[in-house]
């Protein structure tokens, strides 16, 4: 296993942009998930790095190792890199064993490596004989890795491996791949759309947006500390409010005056609130609830405060109906952005 | 890209040919009152036929698909049956019982017996492919079962009895055997007695030039049809039937009458093959000369499939993993090329050969040719259908594990198109054992297949004889039929 490391990479089609000036360092045996919305150029980065597409700048290194952007290109089967593509695609031709045994040397194929990588993605070693049809969803995700495991890759890069499997399975799934990437002590990178998977699975969550990144950096800080309003929308999210920036710390808008993270750098500013810090308050201020989700533990309620439309959620049995008047108020401090400057 | 060149040959030939004779001269050759009479034959059979096919086919295909129809399953294998019997084999059972059965009406007959099901198969699976959530919202919006049909299942159809109806007037544009012995001539046949009797090279290329055209007439009538609607299927609906239509009183009515119809169309044939095997005056059992030529017509044939097969494997990987537009030129000529009638092509073939490589005129690798270019769209369809099979990510998958490019080949792509090379060499091996005009036109002297040798005698009117050529050819066509029929099914 490597760590890997993206310098300035820049890739172009014809028609567009889809990476530009990407840099990201992977350490090694963590982690990291490319959350983005689809056309953001995570699928790009990811068959950059697998050797599918050449970078037209920037380099590209496992370790010391520079696979890409110096010289003519690792080709993809001498990079040892573990591929987990959207779906599995197993091979239909091959059984359980013939899949995960594709990567190993001949002599391995037989061996007890196979039942390793069984017991490594928590599935049954009887499996050995299935055939992929035989297989739900989750399991050939499952087998799937332990494929890509199977060599002793240098990285395992998943493409967005979750996606089409149903909600309850998806968590389930998503947690036994993290945690046999962990024993396996693998440098990963999963891209995926969905941000409470690249939240609760990895190490480290970079975000992409039209093909650059936005940012880098733990789940908490990218969620607590998102670098700009929509990335805070995208994540958590949040709905932003107008505000004044007020006396230190402090900035006023439709919930009176709120308590910032930093003090404001302009003084008209962006307030991000996310729905977790919205709470039901006798002592707060009044608004109007238009429409409520519930979801049995806990409740999306959309609110109007003031002319300013707001998102709370809330525990399920004290959610409002549509309809009522409520008083709320902000916990914890606020995200503030600089307004954007109007003509 | 040679493959694409090798079909084209005959399309440039009839135009270099066409240039080379000059406006004047090719003016004198079309408009003679044979020409005109070949073609108002031709054009009035071809839209007799494509019409009564049409009907007949979707007719039969709603009758069994959607109707409780008694023993729905045994009367879609019946339907399907006329498949393997190539129509100069109809043909020949027709007038071989009743001589009267010839010029226009048993051309119609005949031709629509034998091709009605090219419309049948595609409009069945069209049907069973139809999301019944369709129909079930037409019918919650108040439109009744017929109203439903015409509003929304006919239209759905369109894509299938279009390319059925284009079939069937394609097949018989390039049909010799069915109309010469039914004396019913069109443009084949006098092409085929132009070159046979006089070998007059200018006349007959001149009607090869309008049976092209006809041809292409034809493909750009259904490309235009067809137009650029989308009959996508939205959503995955629900994996189920919808509830068959009552037929009520009408239901025994419609039992005869198809009952009546397979009579026509299979048991004919089946009648007039026993009657001459078992009573037939001239019937005898050369055993050798049997053997001799289903010998050469297996040899033939599996050679021509091979090497149809291998020609096709570069276009249809062209046309899955590299679609472009030169990718596209390539897989769309050799589909033009199969459009053209086997007449043309051994014509094209022969006089190619003989301006070009003297040396192959009269050989097998010349036939051999001839079979791929006719043949090449069928392999073509169904390697095709395997490579689809094979996505990229299984390559890029097998190369991460480290595996080579031709590793790779070896270990994913190989294995996993290996069943649709076989399936496309079977039905090109099929095709070929019972093609009879090109065979006639190209086969090195002396050489004797199974259709040459049910033609010379059925020509010469030995009914009795040509018999047990006539079943070989049959019982060869079985299997190439079943095949088709699972593939209609696999095909959404």
């Amino acid at each position: 296993m490597s760590a890997l490391t993206i310098t300035k990479v820049r890739k172009a089609f014809t028609d567009t942009v889809a990476l530009d000036d990407v840099s990201l360092h992977v350490p090694h045996g963590s982690l990291t998930a490319v959350l983005g919305p689809s056309g953001c150029g995570k699928t790009t980065l990811l068959r950059l790095i697998a050797g599918f597409l050449a970078p037209d700048a920037g380099t590209i290194a496992f370790d010391d190792r520079v696979v890409a952007g110096a010289g003519r290109p690792v080709p993809p089967q001498d990079r040892k890199v573990g591929y987990v593509p959207q779906e599995g695609a197993l091979f239909p031709h091959l059984d359980v064993a013939g899949n995960i045994g594709f990567g190993l040397p001949r002599a391995e194929r037989v061996g007890d490596r196979i039942d390793e990588m069984l017991d490594l993605v928590e599935l049954p070693r009887s499996f050995r004989s299935r055939q992929p049809h035989e297989l739900s969803g989750g399991q050939q995700q499952r087998v799937a890795l332990a494929r890509a495991l199977a060599p002793g890759p240098t990285v395992v890069l998943l493409d967005e491996p979750f996606s089409s499997l149903d909600a309850s399975l998806r968590e389930s799934t998503g947690r036994a791949v993290a945690r046999a990437l962990r024993a396996a002590h693998a440098t990963g990178l999963l891209v995926t759309h969905d941000q409470s998977e690249a939240l609760s699975l990895a190490d480290q969550v970079a975000v992409l947006r039209e093909g650059r990144l936005i940012q880098a950096g733990s789940p908490a800080d990218v969620y607590l500390t998102p670098h700009d309003p929509e990335l805070a929308r995208f994540v958590g999210g949040a709905t932003s409010l107008e505000g004044r920036a007020g006396a230190g710390s402090t900035a006023t808008c439709a919930l009176g005056t709120v308590t910032l993270t930093h003090p404001a750098s302009a003084d008209d500013v962006v307030l991000v609130i996310r729905p977790d810090q919205v709470v039901l308050d006798t002592a707060g201020v009044d608004a109007h609830v238009d429409e409520v989700s519930f979801y049995g533990h806990d409740a999306a309620i959309r609110l109007t405060v003031g002319g300013a439309a707001l998102v709370a959620r809330v525990s399920g049995p004290s959610a409002p109906a549509a309809g009522d008047s409520v008083r709320i108020s902000v916990r914890g401090a606020v995200h503030a952005y600089p307004a954007p400057v109007r003509d | 890209m040679v493959v694409a060149l090798l079909a084209l040959i005959p399309l440039v030939y009839v135009a270099v040919y066409t240039v080379i004779i000059g406006p004047v001269e090719l003016w004198q050759l079309v408009v003679r009152p044979r020409i005109l009479e070949l073609l108002r034959n031709t054009v009035t059979l071809a839209v007799a036929c494509m019409a009564a096919t049409a009907l007949l086919g979707v007719a039969l295909a709603v009758l069994v698909e959607r109707t409780d129809l008694p023993a729905r399953r045994l009367w879609h294998g019946l339907l399907v049956a006329p498949l393997a019997v190539p129509a100069f084999v109809n043909g020949y059972a027709w007038i071989s019982l009743d001589r009267s059965i010839q010029g226009f009406g048993g051309a119609f007959l005949v031709i629509t017996l034998s091709y009605y099901p090219l419309v049948y198969l595609p409009a069945v699976a069209a049907l069973r492919g139809l999301d019944p959530a369709l129909e079930e919202a037409s019918w919650s919006l108040g439109h009744s079962r017929w109203q439903t049909f015409a509003r929304v299942v006919l239209p759905q159809l369109r894509p299938a009895l279009l390319g059925g109806v284009l079939l069937v007037g394609l097949h018989l544009l390039a049909e010799f055997g069915a109309l010469a012995l039914l004396r019913f001539p069109t443009f084949t046949t006098a092409i085929y007695d132009q070159y046979g009797s006089t070998f007059n090279g200018s006349a007959a290329t001149a009607m090869a030039g309008v049976l092209v055209m006809l041809c292409l007439f034809l493909l750009l009538a259904e490309l235009r049809l067809r137009g650029s609607r989308h009959y996508a299927r939205i959503g995955h609906g629900a994996a189920r039937l919808s509830e068959p239509a009552r037929l009520r009183a009408l239901r025994w009515p419609l039992v005869a009458l198809v009952a009546g119809l397979v009579a026509l169309a299979v048991g004919v044939p089946a009648y007039a093959l026993v009657h001459w095997l078992v009573v037939g005056s001239s019937t005898e059992f050369p055993l050798g000369e049997l053997l001799a030529a289903t010998g050469s017509t297996v040899a033939l044939a599996g050679a021509g499939a091979i090497a149809t097969t291998l020609a096709a494997l570069p276009v249809a990987w062209l046309a899955v993993r590299h679609r472009n537009r030169v990718s596209t030129l390539v897989e769309r000529s050799t589909y033009i090329a199969n459009a053209l009638p086997g007449i043309v092509v051994g014509l094209a073939l022969v006089v190619a050969s003989l301006r070009l490589v003297p040396v192959i005129y009269q050989s097998a690798l010349l036939l051999v040719v001839a079979y791929a270019i006719l043949f090449l769209p069928r392999a073509v369809v169904t390697v095709r259908s395997g490579l689809e099979q094979a996505p990229i990510v299984l390559d890029h998958v097998a190369q991460s594990l480290g595996s080579g490019p031709i590793t790779t080949a070896r270990r994913v792509t190989l294995p996993l198109i290996a069943p649709s090379l076989g399936a496309g060499a079977a039905l090109v091996f099929l095709a070929i054992s019972t093609e009879l005009t090109a065979t006639l036109m190209l086969s090195p002297i002396g050489t004797r297949t199974l259709a040459t040798e049910f033609w010379s005698a059925s020509s010469e009117l030995r009914y009795g004889a040509a018999a047990p050529y006539a079943l070989l050819l049959v019982l060869i066509s079985v299997p190439a039929t079943l095949l088709l029929m699972r593939q209609e099914r696999l095909t959404p």
